[in-house]
């Protein structure tokens, strides 16, 4: 029997008008602003735009405000709005080694050409709530020091005049663009990165913690990690040269791996690398490990069975709107295929019951 | 010329669209033009390299907002601007036209002066901050006799 329903729109309407009040709140406490949101969760308005995969402050804000906070919704309307725009062109392939540093700090050697700076970090807080935060006082200005506007060297790149670390080279390929194509496996470390970059946070967190506690075996030390300014710069067709169109944040970590060589290369470091928009080292760091874990098969390492180093596992996983969308659908109404499923069953079990009367 | 106009490009694309309004509106240019190209928000596919040095891949997109206009005079400007003001791409353009015309004095020490001096102060804050966090290590001496 099938039964077509229809209806609740009522409810529907009525509900969506209920959570646009509770998403105001008491209207006694004043409305929270976009500038607020930009200026103040700083860090929840770049990881919207790295998961969202699209670098803009004041969208990714009102996606926070719209989304009551819920990032993971946060960064399913930046993803919507995403696929609306017109994609005018690729930019040019951006230089890191440019980036204006706001931190820079590398776990493999202590002094480096242009220092390490901490920049504004939580590391070495202590991790206690902090009680003055209670109060809306002014916050101090932070110290300035005279500095010398020199280009920042990557740390690996001294590794690599010894040749003790493996060289990226650029053959010039064009990346494949998981926007534009769907992935199909085996895939290629271009179509893992742009996937892993945009991945959830969370899910990478906790696969680049497993390879930390041996599911693929790749001890890893941070050669470095930085957040700045890059600008990007793009052809423009209609003048024939580039020009810079946008400046934005970046999280860049080189991690250092062991590699104990192949028939054709000798022992030598390799990287895992990340590449993340906004401040977002937490991510950066995580894209890093599991990028090394799952180079296994190009260097030639064993392949231990785990998740880390199984891409159609991860990378089929990492995309958190995909994951919600699947995972959510489940509580929309499914009344045909669960009657369906109810009526099988009733069957199954009248026929079991004549056929163990008949034994 | 090219040079210059790749500079002042570059500069109003990164400006922000508030400190650019102000400095455009204080200035009360009258110019009169058409459109090639109305106001068009859309984006471009930011590409990073592998490992620093190695192949391209595509880490994300940035939105950009691009317009052309053309002054009574004939003279062309674009405009390619980060984020999703049309008032902004708007003026940029116009702004591209005016730099390459007898108005051009005018348009730098009024708009593009400003906003390099913002852009720099911006900067030369983030670099002094940074510096100041930079690690000073110090090595105490182990004495090896014992």
């Amino acid at each position: 029997m099938y039964v077509a329903v229809k209806g609740g729109e009522k409810a529907i309407d009525n509900a969506h008008s209920w959570m646009s009040e509770i998403r105001r709140g008491d209207p006694s406490v004043p409305n929270v602003s976009l500038n607020q949101i930009t200026e103040q969760l700083t860090l929840g308005v770049d990881r919207v735009m790295s998961e969202g995969s699209l670098y803009d402050k004041d969208l990714a804000a009102l996606a926070i405000k719209q989304s009551r906070g819920d990032l993971i919704e946060a960064i399913f309307l930046l993803r919507a709005y995403r696929t609306t725009l017109k994609r005018f062109s690729y930019s040019k392939p951006i230089d890191t080694a440019n980036m204006l540093c706001l931190r820079r700090i590398s776990a493999t050697f202590k002094d480096i050409p242009g220092g390490q700076k901490l920049g504004p970090t939580f590391d070495y807080t202590h991790r206690l709530l902090d009680f003055k935060l209670l109060a809306e006082n002014e916050t101090p200005l932070s110290p300035t020091q005279q500095f010398e506007n020199k280009k920042v060297p990557h740390v690996l790149s001294f590794l690599n005049q010894e040749d003790l670390m493996q060289k990226e080279k650029d053959n010039n390929l064009d990346p494949i663009d998981i926007t534009r194509e769907p992935i199909s496996f085996p895939t290629s470390r271009a179509a893992r990165l742009q996937a892993l970059s945009r991945g959830d946070e969370g899910f990478l967190l906790g696969l680049a913690y497993s390879t930390q506690r041996g599911y693929a075996r790749n001890h890893a030390f941070v050669g470095e990690l930085r957040i700045g300014i890059v600008e990007i710069e793009l052809n423009i067709p209609e003048l024939g040269f580039d020009i810079n169109v946008a400046e934005i944040i970046l999280t860049e970590c080189e991690t250092v791996n062991q590699f104990q060589g192949s028939k054709i290369e000798p022992p030598q470091f390799t990287r895992g690398y990340g590449l993340v928009f906004g401040q977002t080292e937490r991510k950066a760091l995580a894209m890093a490990l599991i990028d090394r874990a799952l180079r296994w098969k190009e260097l030639g390492e064993d392949y231990s069975g785990a998740p880390a180093q199984d891409e159609e596992f991860v990378i089929s996983h990492c995309d958190n709107i995909q994951a919600t969308g699947f995972l959510e659908h489940i509580k929309l109404p499914h009344y045909v295929d669960f009657q369906s499923e109810l009526e099988l069953i009733r069957k199954i079990r009248a026929d079991a019951k004549r056929n163990v009367k008949r034994l | 010329m090219i040079e210059k106009r790749k500079s002042w490009m570059s500069l109003l694309a990164i400006s922000d669209q508030n400190d650019l309004l102000n400095l455009w509106d204080q200035k009360k240019i009258k110019i009169s033009y058409e459109w090639l190209r109305q106001p068009e928000i859309g984006s471009i596919m930011a590409q990073g390299k592998m490992g620093v040095t190695g192949d391209k891949f595509n880490i994300g997109e940035v939105t950009i907002t691009r317009c052309s206009v053309k002054l009574d005079c004939g003279t062309i400007g674009h405009s390619y601007v980060q984020g999703r003001s049309k008032r902004k791409a708007e003026i940029s353009a116009v702004c591209d036209a005016l730099l390459q015309t007898k108005m051009s004095k005018e348009v730098n020490e009024n708009i593009i002066i400003p906003l390099e001096k913002i852009k720099k102060d911006k900067r030369d804050k983030i670099l002094s901050k940074a510096e100041a966090t930079k690690v000073d290590f110090f090595t105490l001496v182990r004495s090896e006799s014992d």
